[in-house]
């Protein structure tokens, strides 16, 4: 009786402990995601204006027209190069970072998050200034006889800011699941006769596949949706989807298109999470 | 015997890349520093050492007032993400209650979501609800300082939970089970005993709080009034307009305002850390 009782009261105080944030969430998160689903469903009007009365998937249907449909097409493209050249990059040096001593392990690490707490807007800014027309990397190549680069505004500097942006969400991952990695089975895979690359793509890939999966989708789903690095490395010219919502609501002012778009970006998201879970990752 | 690596790359390539992984991600913030000193009016390009661009910062009265407006945004945006945070990660971790699920996984979102889809999300649901409450009660509201620090608060709750509830996870829930045995008080036992111990998580949460709401463009442009812009906003809407010597100065403040929030951070781990093997220490020399 007496346990029930104070079981009772323990999840009451649990309640009555979480119900704050509980109800900023709903009201402030959870609602506002509604209104974006109930939106894109809704019609525009010829003013300009949202209608609610007339529901259809219209606003899905434009996904199939070809300006939209090269917007997410891109962006896909573009999102998966970015992973692809992280992934490749960051492995080696997650690797090299699993099998330093304990501080210059620490060091390094250290290092790769300081560009992640710095201001995104100014790393950005910073390649903007980097490349730009008779800038310091465009000096530099000129120097060196490669003569004058000229890749600000295009999907290159696109990429690069990109890459430049989400590497360490790549990387501190990568080195989560190495350094867990268990040595002595990578010992037996060897005792075992398997040769060095045998052992890497049987023992250690599989084990690191979390990692993998989870650097990738950190890398991927902030790619898609990016809005920041498109405008000011691509100049607007290169629109990602990111981009090009905002613009249906700032400038176009088509907001059942816009929300529908952003739910096809949330659902990217919610696939992706789903997918990481599946595989056996346990946190994000 | 020793074998060959596992991975066909020789030792010095993997140290290679990392040289080149450092230089790339450290070489465009160096150089950013070193060009805002440059007399050059074309940024980016080297004119012989000035700190005159630095000055011109005091002139611009509408940067200063964007200074001013980011700086309440994050410090209200964080006191009450600190509080809500730390109170949903204390109810995840130490209680059962119904619902505790549905909460846990609608503090997940904020953290995966595109912060284009947070940003729409704010927007509709500013201009909705400010639109019925017309409607019902004559009372006119837009969009401002309010609406910032509520979107901010919104999609902050979830990070500082997550750093809080890591370090309430890596807590020894025994010390807090002794301060009852010891006829603590629920509350004296969070005051003196949990409180202490989870004071760095909430610090770090707080930092990144700060740190995510000084950095935020998308939501904030998408919720901003007129009067209200905060500096990044502002920034980008220069930079769209076009790179200025101007625009490097202030980028190098705002890069070492954050480089400030990366030591805090940096220093709060050490200072765990170390503070973890004294503790082992010591318990070490007791038994």
């Amino acid at each position: 009786m007496a346990e029930a009782k104070r079981e009772r009261t323990e999840r009451r105080r649990g309640f009555l402990l979480a119900l704050p944030s509980f109800a900023y969430m709903v009201l402030f998160f959870a609602i506002p995601l509604i209104i974006v689903l109930v939106y894109s469903f809704a019609t525009r009007t010829s003013t300009g204006s949202t209608s609610l009365s007339d529901w259809n998937f219209d606003a899905y249907r434009k996904l199939g027209e070809p300006i939209v449909r090269n917007v997410v097409v891109r962006s896909v493209i573009l999102a998966l190069v970015t992973t692809v050249i992280c992934l490749v990059v960051a492995y080696p040096f997650a690797w090299f970072c699993a099998h330093q001593r304990q501080t210059v392990r620490n060091v390094l690490l250290v290092a790769v998050m300081i560009p992640f707490w710095t201001n995104f807007l100014v790393r950005n800014y910073a390649w903007r200034i980097l490349l730009s027309e008779g800038g310091p990397i465009s000096s530099f190549t000129e120097a060196i006889g490669l003569g004058e680069t000229d890749i600000l505004f295009t999907k290159l500097a696109v990429v690069i800011g990109l890459v430049y942006a989400y590497l360490p969400f790549m990387i501190l991952p990568l080195y989560a699941s190495i350094d867990r990695l268990d040595r002595r089975l990578v010992e037996a895979g060897r005792d075992l006769y398997g040769s060095g690359p045998q052992t890497f793509r049987r023992v250690v890939l599989p084990l690191t596949m979390p990692g993998i999966i989870a650097g990738s989708i950190l890398v991927f789903v902030p790619s898609m949706g990016a809005y920041v690095t498109p405008e000011l490395l691509g100049g607007g010219k290169e629109t990602l989807l990111g981009s090009y919502i905002v613009t249906q609501f700032l400038t176009a002012r088509n907001w059942p298109v816009g929300a529908s778009l952003s739910f096809v970006l949330m659902a990217v998201m919610l696939v992706s999470t789903v997918v990481y879970f599946r595989s056996g990752g346990k946190n994000l | 015997m020793s074998r060959k690596p596992i991975h066909r790359l020789p030792a010095w390539a993997l140290r290679t890349n990392g040289a080149v992984v450092l230089l790339f991600l450290y070489a465009p913030i160096i150089l950013l520093v070193i060009f805002s000193f440059s007399a050059s009016r074309i940024p980016g390009q080297w004119g012989g050492f000035t700190a005159e661009w630095y000055a011109t910062l005091f002139d611009d009265s509408r940067l200063q007032r964007t200074i001013a407006v980011s700086v309440r945004v994050a410090l209200v945006s964080t006191l009450l993400a600190t509080v809500l945070g730390t109170m949903s990660a204390l109810a995840l971790e130490r209680f059962k209650f119904r619902g505790r699920r549905v909460f846990d996984a609608l503090l997940y979102l904020p953290i995966i979501i595109p912060d284009v889809t947070m940003a729409v999300m704010m927007l509709m649901f500013f201009s909705q609800s400010f639109s019925l409450l017309e409607s019902l009660f004559g009372i006119g509201l837009s969009k401002g300082f309010a609406t910032i620090v509520v979107s901010h608060v919104a999609f902050n709750i979830a990070f500082v939970s997550v750093v809080v509830r890591a370090r309430i996870a890596g807590m020894d829930a025994t010390l807090e089970q002794a301060a009852s045995d010891l006829y603590a008080s629920r509350w004296q036992a969070f005051r003196f005993v949990t409180l202490p111990l989870i004071a760095p998580g909430v610090l770090g949460g707080a930092l990144l709080a700060v740190t995510l709401s000084l950095d935020d463009v998308v939501v904030t442009q998408f919720v901003a009034g007129p009067g209200s812009t905060t500096l990044p906003v502002y920034v980008f809407s220069l930079i769209r307009k076009g790179v200025t010597p101007t625009i490097n100065a202030v980028s190098v403040i705002m890069l070492v305002a954050s480089l400030i929030l990366v030591a805090g951070s940096v220093g709060l781990q050490r200072a765990n850390a170390s503070r973890g093997r004294q503790q082992l220490r010591t318990s070490g020399g007791n038994s």
